[in-house]
Protein backbone atom coordinates (compact mmCIF):
# COMPACT_ATOMS: atom_id res chain seq x y z
CA UNK A 1 0.00 0.00 0.00
CA UNK A 2 2.79 2.60 1.04
CA UNK A 3 5.29 1.36 -1.75
CA UNK A 4 2.00 2.09 -4.19
CA UNK A 5 1.61 5.77 -3.10
CA UNK A 6 5.63 6.30 -3.32
CA UNK A 7 5.69 4.87 -6.70
CA UNK A 8 2.12 6.77 -7.99
CA UNK A 9 3.72 9.61 -7.11
CA UNK A 10 7.04 9.01 -8.59
CA UNK A 11 5.10 8.76 -11.54
CA UNK A 12 3.72 11.64 -10.84
CA UNK A 13 6.84 13.15 -10.77
CA UNK A 14 8.49 12.36 -13.79
CA UNK A 15 5.16 14.12 -15.43
CA UNK A 16 5.90 17.36 -13.44
CA UNK A 17 9.32 17.29 -14.22
CA UNK A 18 8.35 17.22 -18.08
CA UNK A 19 5.87 19.61 -17.54
CA UNK A 20 8.76 21.61 -15.71
CA UNK A 21 11.03 21.62 -18.38
CA UNK A 22 8.56 22.45 -21.11
CA UNK A 23 7.32 25.62 -18.98
CA UNK A 24 10.80 26.50 -17.52
CA UNK A 25 12.17 26.85 -21.65
CA UNK A 26 9.72 29.42 -22.76
CA UNK A 27 10.45 31.34 -19.03
CA UNK A 28 14.28 30.84 -19.53
CA UNK A 29 14.36 32.09 -23.22
CA UNK A 30 11.57 35.46 -22.23
CA UNK A 31 13.99 36.09 -19.25
CA UNK A 32 17.10 36.03 -21.16
CA UNK A 33 15.64 38.07 -23.81
CA UNK A 34 14.56 41.19 -21.58
CA UNK A 35 18.04 43.09 -21.98
CA UNK A 36 17.31 42.94 -25.86
CA UNK A 37 13.37 43.56 -25.41
CA UNK A 38 14.53 46.58 -22.93
CA UNK A 39 17.07 48.10 -25.37
CA UNK A 40 15.32 47.63 -28.95
CA UNK A 41 11.71 47.13 -27.77
CA UNK A 42 9.28 47.09 -30.98
CA UNK A 43 12.38 48.24 -33.12
CA UNK A 44 13.47 44.96 -32.75
CA UNK A 45 10.82 43.98 -35.09
CA UNK A 46 11.06 46.65 -37.38
CA UNK A 47 14.71 47.31 -38.07
CA UNK A 48 16.11 45.53 -40.95
CA UNK A 49 19.98 46.51 -39.58
CA UNK A 50 21.57 43.89 -37.91
CA UNK A 51 24.86 44.64 -36.58
CA UNK A 52 26.81 43.46 -33.64
CA UNK A 53 29.63 45.84 -34.13
CA UNK A 54 27.64 48.71 -33.86
CA UNK A 55 25.12 46.39 -31.34
CA UNK A 56 21.78 47.51 -33.82
CA UNK A 57 19.87 44.33 -34.07
CA UNK A 58 16.93 44.13 -35.94
CA UNK A 59 15.31 40.53 -36.83
CA UNK A 60 13.26 41.58 -40.45
CA UNK A 61 16.44 40.25 -42.28
CA UNK A 62 16.45 36.44 -40.76
CA UNK A 63 12.43 36.94 -40.74
CA UNK A 64 12.02 37.46 -43.97
CA UNK A 65 15.09 34.83 -45.09
CA UNK A 66 13.34 32.46 -43.34
CA UNK A 67 9.62 32.56 -44.65
CA UNK A 68 11.24 33.15 -48.16
CA UNK A 69 13.21 29.54 -47.63
CA UNK A 70 10.27 27.62 -45.82
CA UNK A 71 7.39 29.13 -48.46
CA UNK A 72 10.15 28.23 -51.56
CA UNK A 73 10.70 24.83 -49.84
CA UNK A 74 7.10 24.34 -49.52
CA UNK A 75 6.12 25.30 -53.06
CA UNK A 76 8.71 23.13 -54.68
CA UNK A 77 7.99 20.14 -52.51
CA UNK A 78 4.34 19.91 -52.54
CA UNK A 79 3.84 18.16 -56.23
CA UNK A 80 6.35 15.62 -55.24
CA UNK A 81 4.95 14.66 -51.94
CA UNK A 82 1.50 14.69 -52.87
CA UNK A 83 2.54 12.58 -55.94
CA UNK A 84 4.47 10.19 -53.79
CA UNK A 85 1.08 9.86 -51.15
CA UNK A 86 -1.55 9.21 -54.09
CA UNK A 87 1.30 6.59 -55.15
CA UNK A 88 1.48 5.05 -52.09
CA UNK A 89 -2.35 5.02 -51.17
CA UNK A 90 -3.93 5.20 -54.46
CA UNK A 91 -1.57 3.61 -57.64
CA UNK A 92 0.31 1.09 -55.73
CA UNK A 93 -0.97 -0.11 -52.65
CA UNK A 94 1.70 -2.84 -52.51
CA UNK A 95 4.43 -4.18 -54.59
CA UNK A 96 8.21 -4.14 -54.77
CA UNK A 97 7.73 -0.60 -56.40
CA UNK A 98 6.13 0.79 -53.15
CA UNK A 99 8.39 -0.77 -50.72
CA UNK A 100 11.09 0.96 -52.43
CA UNK A 101 9.51 4.25 -52.65
CA UNK A 102 8.21 3.53 -49.27
CA UNK A 103 11.83 2.99 -48.01
CA UNK A 104 13.35 5.84 -49.65
CA UNK A 105 11.25 8.16 -47.96
CA UNK A 106 11.80 6.98 -44.77
CA UNK A 107 15.63 7.22 -45.64
CA UNK A 108 15.14 10.35 -46.76
CA UNK A 109 13.96 11.83 -43.19
CA UNK A 110 16.31 9.43 -41.38
CA UNK A 111 19.82 11.13 -43.25
CA UNK A 112 20.92 13.62 -40.77
CA UNK A 113 20.87 17.55 -41.21
CA UNK A 114 24.57 18.36 -41.44
CA UNK A 115 25.13 15.57 -44.31
CA UNK A 116 22.25 17.62 -46.50
CA UNK A 117 23.98 20.47 -45.84
CA UNK A 118 27.69 19.01 -46.63
CA UNK A 119 26.03 17.38 -49.84
CA UNK A 120 24.46 20.45 -51.07
CA UNK A 121 27.55 23.12 -50.21
CA UNK A 122 29.37 20.25 -52.35
CA UNK A 123 27.23 19.05 -55.31
CA UNK A 124 24.23 21.10 -55.32
CA UNK A 125 26.06 24.84 -55.29
CA UNK A 126 28.16 24.08 -57.52
CA UNK A 127 25.44 23.55 -60.00
CA UNK A 128 23.13 26.46 -58.81
CA UNK A 129 26.47 28.70 -59.17
CA UNK A 130 26.52 27.57 -62.79
CA UNK A 131 23.01 28.15 -63.72
CA UNK A 132 23.74 31.84 -62.16
CA UNK A 133 26.51 32.07 -64.55
CA UNK A 134 24.86 31.59 -67.52
CA UNK A 135 22.11 33.73 -66.51
CA UNK A 136 24.56 36.47 -66.04
CA UNK A 137 24.11 37.41 -62.41
CA UNK A 138 26.53 37.42 -59.68
CA UNK A 139 27.27 33.91 -59.04
CA UNK A 140 27.16 33.20 -55.50
CA UNK A 141 26.03 29.77 -55.73
CA UNK A 142 24.65 29.91 -51.96
CA UNK A 143 21.64 31.91 -51.00
CA UNK A 144 17.99 31.08 -50.94
CA UNK A 145 17.52 29.26 -53.66
CA UNK A 146 20.40 26.44 -52.82
CA UNK A 147 18.47 26.35 -49.56
CA UNK A 148 14.86 25.81 -50.25
CA UNK A 149 16.44 23.36 -52.94
CA UNK A 150 17.42 21.73 -49.96
CA UNK A 151 15.07 22.35 -47.67
CA UNK A 152 11.96 20.69 -50.26
CA UNK A 153 13.82 17.56 -50.43
CA UNK A 154 14.24 17.00 -46.84
CA UNK A 155 10.88 18.02 -45.70
CA UNK A 156 9.28 15.54 -48.67
CA UNK A 157 9.12 12.49 -46.22
CA UNK A 158 6.43 14.42 -43.32
CA UNK A 159 3.83 15.97 -45.50
CA UNK A 160 3.60 13.18 -47.76
CA UNK A 161 3.48 10.72 -44.39
CA UNK A 162 0.39 12.18 -43.47
CA UNK A 163 -1.02 12.74 -46.72
CA UNK A 164 -1.03 9.40 -47.11
CA UNK A 165 -2.48 7.95 -44.35
CA UNK A 166 -5.85 10.78 -44.49
CA UNK A 167 -5.84 9.56 -48.38
CA UNK A 168 -5.75 5.98 -47.02
CA UNK A 169 -8.75 7.24 -44.34
CA UNK A 170 -11.46 8.08 -47.11
CA UNK A 171 -14.08 5.65 -47.04
CA UNK A 172 -14.27 2.82 -50.04
CA UNK A 173 -17.47 2.99 -49.95
CA UNK A 174 -18.06 7.07 -51.72
CA UNK A 175 -14.96 6.15 -53.54
CA UNK A 176 -17.29 2.98 -55.33
CA UNK A 177 -20.05 4.78 -55.74
CA UNK A 178 -18.51 7.10 -58.03
CA UNK A 179 -17.02 4.33 -59.66
CA UNK A 180 -20.08 2.80 -60.06
CA UNK A 181 -21.06 6.46 -61.48
CA UNK A 182 -18.20 6.24 -64.22
CA UNK A 183 -15.87 8.19 -62.95
CA UNK A 184 -12.10 7.55 -64.50
CA UNK A 185 -9.65 7.21 -61.39
CA UNK A 186 -8.19 10.63 -61.98
CA UNK A 187 -11.79 12.24 -61.06
CA UNK A 188 -12.06 9.92 -58.23
CA UNK A 189 -9.04 11.41 -57.14
CA UNK A 190 -9.56 15.35 -58.25
CA UNK A 191 -13.10 15.09 -56.73
CA UNK A 192 -13.78 12.45 -54.15
CA UNK A 193 -10.28 12.26 -52.63
CA UNK A 194 -9.05 15.59 -52.48
CA UNK A 195 -11.44 17.21 -51.36
CA UNK A 196 -11.95 14.14 -49.00
CA UNK A 197 -8.90 14.36 -47.06
CA UNK A 198 -7.69 18.11 -47.96
CA UNK A 199 -7.61 19.54 -44.32
CA UNK A 200 -5.49 16.18 -43.52
CA UNK A 201 -2.96 17.19 -46.39
CA UNK A 202 -3.32 20.90 -45.30
CA UNK A 203 -2.35 19.66 -41.53
CA UNK A 204 0.96 17.37 -43.20
CA UNK A 205 1.73 20.93 -45.20
CA UNK A 206 1.76 22.52 -41.91
CA UNK A 207 3.94 20.39 -40.36
CA UNK A 208 6.70 20.14 -42.93
CA UNK A 209 6.49 24.34 -42.90
CA UNK A 210 7.04 23.92 -39.31
CA UNK A 211 10.20 21.71 -39.92
CA UNK A 212 11.36 24.38 -42.25
CA UNK A 213 10.92 27.26 -40.39
CA UNK A 214 13.21 25.35 -37.82
CA UNK A 215 16.01 23.63 -39.59
CA UNK A 216 19.32 24.54 -38.76
CA UNK A 217 22.29 23.08 -39.87
CA UNK A 218 21.46 22.20 -43.71
CA UNK A 219 20.70 25.88 -44.27
CA UNK A 220 23.41 27.27 -42.48
CA UNK A 221 26.09 25.24 -44.50
CA UNK A 222 24.49 26.66 -48.10
CA UNK A 223 22.12 29.81 -47.37
CA UNK A 224 25.71 31.97 -47.33
CA UNK A 225 25.52 33.93 -43.95
CA UNK A 226 24.20 37.80 -44.96
CA UNK A 227 23.06 39.46 -42.40
CA UNK A 228 20.69 41.71 -44.93
CA UNK A 229 17.43 41.10 -46.43
CA UNK A 230 17.79 39.41 -49.68
CA UNK A 231 16.71 41.17 -53.27
CA UNK A 232 16.38 37.97 -54.97
CA UNK A 233 16.49 34.36 -54.74
CA UNK A 234 19.71 34.24 -55.82
CA UNK A 235 21.06 36.28 -52.99
CA UNK A 236 22.54 35.03 -50.14
CA UNK A 237 20.87 35.49 -46.50
CA UNK A 238 20.23 34.15 -43.28
CA UNK A 239 17.26 32.76 -41.90
CA UNK A 240 16.69 32.92 -37.80
CA UNK A 241 17.99 29.70 -36.89
CA UNK A 242 20.85 29.60 -38.99
CA UNK A 243 22.36 33.00 -37.46
CA UNK A 244 21.72 31.75 -34.23
CA UNK A 245 24.40 28.70 -35.44
CA UNK A 246 26.61 31.02 -36.72
CA UNK A 247 26.75 34.11 -34.00
CA UNK A 248 25.62 32.12 -30.76
CA UNK A 249 29.13 30.38 -29.93
CA UNK A 250 31.10 33.95 -31.00
CA UNK A 251 28.52 36.32 -29.35
CA UNK A 252 30.84 39.79 -29.11
CA UNK A 253 28.65 40.98 -26.14
CA UNK A 254 26.12 40.26 -23.51
CA UNK A 255 23.77 42.18 -25.67
CA UNK A 256 24.39 40.48 -28.49
CA UNK A 257 23.66 37.24 -27.18
CA UNK A 258 20.71 38.46 -25.82
CA UNK A 259 19.18 39.23 -29.21
CA UNK A 260 20.11 36.07 -30.39
CA UNK A 261 18.46 34.54 -27.88
CA UNK A 262 15.13 36.74 -28.87
CA UNK A 263 15.47 35.52 -32.18
CA UNK A 264 15.31 31.83 -30.63
CA UNK A 265 12.28 32.96 -28.59
CA UNK A 266 10.85 34.27 -31.62
CA UNK A 267 11.46 31.25 -33.65
CA UNK A 268 9.88 28.89 -30.52
CA UNK A 269 6.97 30.98 -30.54
CA UNK A 270 6.39 31.03 -34.49
CA UNK A 271 6.82 26.64 -34.52
CA UNK A 272 4.83 26.88 -31.49
CA UNK A 273 1.85 28.26 -33.40
CA UNK A 274 2.28 26.39 -36.47
CA UNK A 275 2.34 22.96 -34.92
CA UNK A 276 -0.68 23.92 -32.99
CA UNK A 277 -2.43 25.09 -35.94
CA UNK A 278 -1.44 21.89 -37.61
CA UNK A 279 -2.34 19.94 -34.40
CA UNK A 280 -5.56 21.37 -34.42
CA UNK A 281 -6.34 20.09 -38.01
CA UNK A 282 -5.49 16.95 -37.57
CA UNK A 283 -7.57 16.38 -34.24
CA UNK A 284 -10.91 17.45 -36.14
CA UNK A 285 -9.80 15.50 -38.70
CA UNK A 286 -9.76 12.22 -36.01
CA UNK A 287 -12.67 13.26 -34.89
CA UNK A 288 -14.69 13.41 -38.24
CA UNK A 289 -13.26 9.54 -39.45
CA UNK B 1 -20.56 13.88 -71.95
CA UNK B 2 -20.20 11.32 -74.12
CA UNK B 3 -17.91 13.18 -76.44
CA UNK B 4 -15.80 13.58 -73.82
CA UNK B 5 -14.75 10.00 -72.66
CA UNK B 6 -11.69 10.42 -74.87
CA UNK B 7 -10.43 13.24 -73.40
CA UNK B 8 -11.12 12.02 -69.97
CA UNK B 9 -9.76 8.99 -69.89
CA UNK B 10 -6.50 10.72 -71.28
CA UNK B 11 -6.66 12.81 -68.65
CA UNK B 12 -6.77 9.75 -66.67
CA UNK B 13 -3.68 8.50 -68.27
CA UNK B 14 -1.75 11.46 -68.24
CA UNK B 15 -2.26 12.17 -64.35
CA UNK B 16 -0.99 8.30 -63.71
CA UNK B 17 2.04 8.71 -65.62
CA UNK B 18 2.83 12.53 -64.04
CA UNK B 19 1.77 11.02 -60.64
CA UNK B 20 4.18 8.17 -61.36
CA UNK B 21 7.43 10.20 -62.62
CA UNK B 22 6.52 12.98 -59.81
CA UNK B 23 6.91 9.92 -57.65
CA UNK B 24 10.12 8.63 -59.19
CA UNK B 25 11.94 11.75 -59.16
CA UNK B 26 11.72 11.84 -55.75
CA UNK B 27 14.30 9.30 -55.45
CA UNK B 28 16.90 11.04 -57.44
CA UNK B 29 17.88 13.19 -54.80
CA UNK B 30 18.31 10.65 -52.17
CA UNK B 31 20.62 8.29 -54.91
CA UNK B 32 22.75 10.99 -55.70
CA UNK B 33 23.62 11.68 -51.86
CA UNK B 34 24.08 8.20 -51.15
CA UNK B 35 26.30 8.04 -54.28
CA UNK B 36 28.15 10.97 -53.24
CA UNK B 37 28.92 9.75 -49.48
CA UNK B 38 29.81 6.73 -50.45
CA UNK B 39 32.20 7.48 -53.39
CA UNK B 40 33.66 9.96 -51.59
CA UNK B 41 33.74 8.51 -48.12
CA UNK B 42 35.01 5.36 -48.84
CA UNK B 43 38.36 6.09 -50.80
CA UNK B 44 39.00 7.97 -47.33
CA UNK B 45 38.32 5.01 -44.72
CA UNK B 46 40.91 2.54 -43.78
CA UNK B 47 41.55 1.10 -40.95
CA UNK B 48 43.45 4.10 -39.31
CA UNK B 49 40.47 6.70 -39.82
CA UNK B 50 38.59 4.90 -36.90
CA UNK B 51 41.96 4.63 -34.45
CA UNK B 52 43.87 8.18 -35.45
CA UNK B 53 43.70 11.54 -34.34
CA UNK B 54 43.02 14.35 -36.64
CA UNK B 55 46.41 15.95 -38.03
CA UNK B 56 47.29 19.64 -38.52
CA UNK B 57 44.98 20.94 -41.78
CA UNK B 58 47.49 20.48 -44.86
CA UNK B 59 48.76 17.01 -43.43
CA UNK B 60 47.68 13.92 -45.05
CA UNK B 61 46.10 11.63 -42.93
CA UNK B 62 44.52 11.42 -39.77
CA UNK B 63 41.58 9.81 -38.28
CA UNK B 64 38.33 10.69 -37.01
CA UNK B 65 38.72 8.92 -33.03
CA UNK B 66 37.88 11.52 -31.01
CA UNK B 67 34.55 12.27 -32.34
CA UNK B 68 33.74 8.56 -32.65
CA UNK B 69 34.39 8.59 -28.88
CA UNK B 70 32.72 11.71 -28.23
CA UNK B 71 29.12 10.83 -29.80
CA UNK B 72 29.36 7.35 -27.73
CA UNK B 73 29.76 9.85 -24.67
CA UNK B 74 27.23 11.81 -25.36
CA UNK B 75 24.51 9.13 -26.56
CA UNK B 76 25.22 7.27 -23.51
CA UNK B 77 24.81 10.83 -21.32
CA UNK B 78 21.46 11.22 -23.11
CA UNK B 79 20.25 7.82 -22.70
CA UNK B 80 20.81 7.54 -19.06
CA UNK B 81 18.96 10.84 -18.22
CA UNK B 82 15.95 10.23 -20.91
CA UNK B 83 15.63 6.81 -20.33
CA UNK B 84 13.96 7.07 -16.77
CA UNK B 85 12.37 10.35 -17.22
CA UNK B 86 10.94 9.01 -20.87
CA UNK B 87 9.80 6.07 -20.03
CA UNK B 88 7.96 7.58 -16.20
CA UNK B 89 6.53 10.03 -18.05
CA UNK B 90 5.03 7.83 -20.34
CA UNK B 91 3.77 5.24 -18.02
CA UNK B 92 2.30 8.09 -16.25
CA UNK B 93 0.28 9.57 -19.20
CA UNK B 94 -0.90 6.18 -19.96
CA UNK B 95 -2.19 5.61 -16.34
CA UNK B 96 -3.52 8.33 -15.45
CA UNK B 97 -6.26 9.96 -16.79
CA UNK B 98 -6.65 13.88 -15.42
CA UNK B 99 -6.66 17.39 -16.17
CA UNK B 100 -2.81 17.74 -15.56
CA UNK B 101 -1.60 14.62 -17.88
CA UNK B 102 -3.99 16.09 -20.83
CA UNK B 103 -2.18 19.07 -20.74
CA UNK B 104 1.21 17.63 -20.23
CA UNK B 105 -0.18 15.29 -23.34
CA UNK B 106 -0.89 18.41 -25.41
CA UNK B 107 2.16 20.27 -24.50
CA UNK B 108 4.45 17.28 -25.35
CA UNK B 109 3.04 16.86 -28.53
CA UNK B 110 3.59 20.65 -29.44
CA UNK B 111 6.59 20.63 -28.13
CA UNK B 112 7.75 18.02 -30.14
CA UNK B 113 8.42 20.12 -33.34
CA UNK B 114 10.34 22.66 -31.61
CA UNK B 115 14.06 23.53 -33.62
CA UNK B 116 16.56 21.86 -32.12
CA UNK B 117 18.82 25.12 -32.02
CA UNK B 118 16.14 26.32 -29.71
CA UNK B 119 17.20 23.50 -27.33
CA UNK B 120 20.73 24.12 -27.59
CA UNK B 121 20.21 27.87 -26.11
CA UNK B 122 18.07 26.50 -23.68
CA UNK B 123 20.89 24.08 -22.63
CA UNK B 124 23.49 26.59 -22.70
CA UNK B 125 21.21 28.77 -20.40
CA UNK B 126 20.53 26.07 -17.67
CA UNK B 127 24.30 24.06 -17.85
CA UNK B 128 26.65 25.79 -19.95
CA UNK B 129 26.49 29.50 -18.13
CA UNK B 130 25.94 28.17 -14.46
CA UNK B 131 29.24 25.32 -15.05
CA UNK B 132 31.18 28.11 -16.61
CA UNK B 133 31.67 26.24 -20.11
CA UNK B 134 31.21 24.10 -22.44
CA UNK B 135 31.24 20.47 -21.83
CA UNK B 136 30.13 16.98 -22.84
CA UNK B 137 27.32 16.92 -20.24
CA UNK B 138 25.65 19.89 -21.35
CA UNK B 139 25.90 18.50 -24.53
CA UNK B 140 23.97 15.11 -23.36
CA UNK B 141 21.33 16.88 -21.67
CA UNK B 142 20.68 18.83 -25.28
CA UNK B 143 20.20 15.30 -26.76
CA UNK B 144 18.32 14.11 -23.68
CA UNK B 145 15.55 16.53 -24.35
CA UNK B 146 15.02 16.10 -28.12
CA UNK B 147 14.82 12.35 -26.86
CA UNK B 148 12.08 12.84 -24.59
CA UNK B 149 8.92 13.15 -26.67
CA UNK B 150 9.94 10.15 -28.60
CA UNK B 151 10.40 8.28 -25.68
CA UNK B 152 7.20 9.22 -24.41
CA UNK B 153 5.07 9.02 -27.00
CA UNK B 154 6.42 5.40 -28.02
CA UNK B 155 6.13 4.61 -24.20
CA UNK B 156 2.16 6.10 -23.85
CA UNK B 157 1.10 4.14 -26.83
CA UNK B 158 2.79 0.52 -25.98
CA UNK B 159 1.56 0.66 -22.37
CA UNK B 160 -2.14 1.71 -23.49
CA UNK B 161 -2.09 -1.57 -25.43
CA UNK B 162 -1.71 -3.55 -23.04
CA UNK B 163 -4.72 -5.31 -22.02
CA UNK B 164 -6.59 -4.42 -18.72
CA UNK B 165 -6.78 -8.37 -18.38
CA UNK B 166 -3.55 -8.62 -18.11
CA UNK B 167 -2.94 -6.07 -14.74
CA UNK B 168 -6.21 -7.72 -13.44
CA UNK B 169 -5.12 -11.06 -13.32
CA UNK B 170 -1.49 -9.78 -11.47
CA UNK B 171 -4.07 -7.81 -9.26
CA UNK B 172 -6.15 -10.89 -8.77
CA UNK B 173 -2.88 -12.84 -7.28
CA UNK B 174 -2.52 -10.16 -4.89
CA UNK B 175 0.66 -8.36 -6.53
CA UNK B 176 0.56 -4.49 -5.94
CA UNK B 177 0.20 -1.87 -8.14
CA UNK B 178 3.95 -1.15 -8.22
CA UNK B 179 5.14 -4.58 -8.83
CA UNK B 180 2.00 -5.37 -11.67
CA UNK B 181 3.66 -1.99 -13.12
CA UNK B 182 7.43 -2.82 -12.77
CA UNK B 183 6.71 -6.33 -13.44
CA UNK B 184 4.29 -7.09 -16.17
CA UNK B 185 3.09 -4.04 -17.15
CA UNK B 186 6.66 -2.86 -18.80
CA UNK B 187 8.14 -6.25 -19.78
CA UNK B 188 5.52 -6.94 -21.93
CA UNK B 189 5.46 -3.76 -23.32
CA UNK B 190 9.11 -3.76 -23.96
CA UNK B 191 9.44 -4.19 -27.49
CA UNK B 192 7.67 -1.05 -28.29
CA UNK B 193 9.40 0.74 -25.49
CA UNK B 194 12.75 -0.52 -26.73
CA UNK B 195 12.18 0.22 -30.42
CA UNK B 196 10.97 3.98 -28.83
CA UNK B 197 14.39 4.52 -27.28
CA UNK B 198 15.72 3.36 -30.70
CA UNK B 199 14.07 5.48 -33.05
CA UNK B 200 14.91 8.41 -30.10
CA UNK B 201 18.84 7.41 -30.37
CA UNK B 202 18.74 7.11 -33.92
CA UNK B 203 17.42 10.96 -34.00
CA UNK B 204 19.63 12.81 -32.19
CA UNK B 205 22.81 10.86 -33.37
CA UNK B 206 23.48 12.79 -36.04
CA UNK B 207 22.26 16.33 -34.60
CA UNK B 208 24.39 19.02 -34.68
CA UNK B 209 22.42 22.23 -33.77
CA UNK B 210 21.69 21.33 -30.19
CA UNK B 211 25.88 20.46 -29.82
CA UNK B 212 26.81 23.73 -31.60
CA UNK B 213 27.23 25.46 -28.07
CA UNK B 214 27.07 22.88 -25.64
CA UNK B 215 29.12 20.46 -26.30
CA UNK B 216 30.97 23.07 -28.74
CA UNK B 217 33.37 20.55 -30.16
CA UNK B 218 37.17 19.53 -29.78
CA UNK B 219 40.05 18.00 -31.68
CA UNK B 220 41.45 16.46 -28.48
CA UNK B 221 40.44 13.09 -27.39
CA UNK B 222 38.33 13.63 -24.33
CA UNK B 223 36.66 11.50 -21.92
CA UNK B 224 36.01 13.85 -19.31
CA UNK B 225 32.02 14.51 -19.44
CA UNK B 226 33.07 18.01 -18.17
CA UNK B 227 35.18 19.01 -21.16
CA UNK B 228 34.01 20.23 -24.43
CA UNK B 229 33.70 16.92 -26.60
CA UNK B 230 33.48 16.50 -30.11
CA UNK B 231 31.13 14.31 -32.38
CA UNK B 232 30.65 13.03 -35.44
CA UNK B 233 27.92 15.41 -37.04
CA UNK B 234 29.86 18.32 -35.51
CA UNK B 235 32.89 17.14 -37.29
CA UNK B 236 31.17 16.62 -40.31
CA UNK B 237 30.09 20.85 -40.03
CA UNK B 238 33.57 21.85 -38.73
CA UNK B 239 35.66 20.15 -41.62
CA UNK B 240 33.18 20.96 -44.37
CA UNK B 241 32.82 24.43 -43.88
CA UNK B 242 36.77 25.00 -43.10
CA UNK B 243 39.21 26.08 -46.37
CA UNK B 244 41.56 23.22 -46.17
CA UNK B 245 41.04 20.12 -48.73
CA UNK B 246 42.16 17.81 -46.76
CA UNK B 247 39.64 18.63 -44.00
CA UNK B 248 37.01 18.09 -46.71
CA UNK B 249 38.10 14.42 -47.53
CA UNK B 250 37.74 13.91 -44.08
CA UNK B 251 34.01 15.21 -44.04
CA UNK B 252 33.29 13.07 -46.66
CA UNK B 253 34.62 10.00 -44.80
CA UNK B 254 33.17 10.92 -41.37
CA UNK B 255 29.56 11.14 -43.04
CA UNK B 256 29.84 7.89 -44.61
CA UNK B 257 30.38 6.66 -41.17
CA UNK B 258 27.56 8.61 -39.85
CA UNK B 259 25.32 8.02 -42.29
CA UNK B 260 26.10 4.33 -42.21
CA UNK B 261 25.74 4.52 -38.56
CA UNK B 262 22.53 6.04 -38.96
CA UNK B 263 20.74 3.88 -40.88
CA UNK B 264 21.84 0.91 -38.93
CA UNK B 265 20.39 1.96 -36.13
CA UNK B 266 17.44 2.63 -38.64
CA UNK B 267 17.19 -1.24 -39.64
CA UNK B 268 17.39 -2.08 -36.26
CA UNK B 269 14.21 -0.08 -35.55
CA UNK B 270 12.85 -2.10 -38.14
CA UNK B 271 13.89 -5.08 -37.00
CA UNK B 272 12.95 -4.69 -33.35
CA UNK B 273 9.76 -3.56 -34.40
CA UNK B 274 9.07 -6.83 -36.07
CA UNK B 275 10.42 -9.11 -33.27
CA UNK B 276 9.10 -7.29 -30.22
CA UNK B 277 6.08 -6.46 -31.47
CA UNK B 278 3.47 -5.97 -28.56
CA UNK B 279 0.65 -7.78 -29.77
CA UNK B 280 -1.97 -8.47 -27.76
Amino acid sequence: MNIDKIFKAGLFLAGFITMLLIIASFISLLIESIPAIKAFGIRFLTSSTWDPVLEEFGFLPFFIGTLLTSIMALLISIPFSLAVSLFLSEYFKSGIISKILNYATDLLSGIPSVIYGFWGLFVLMPVVRYIEMKLGIIPYGVGILTASLILSIMIIPFSSSVAREVIRLVPSDIKEAAYSMGATHFEVIRKIILPYSKSGIFAGIMLAFGRALGETMAVTMVIGNANRIPKSLFEPGNTLASVIANEFAEASSDIHLSALIELGLLLFIVTLIINFAGSLVIKRFEIEK
Amino acid sequence: MKNNIGKRIFLNHLFKVLIISLSLFTIIPLFLILYHIVKNGISVIDFEFFIRLPKPPGEEGGGILHSLVGTLILVIIAFIIATPLGIFTGVFLAEVKDRFSNNLRFLINIIQGIPSIVIGILVYIWIVIPMGGFSAFAGGVALAIMMLPVVIKSTEETIKMIPDTLKEASYSLGVNYTRTILKVVIPSGFGGIASGLIVAISRVAGETAPLLFTAFGSSFLNVNPFKPIDALPLLVFNYAMSLYESWHRIAWGASFVLLVFVLILNVLVKIAGAKWRTRF
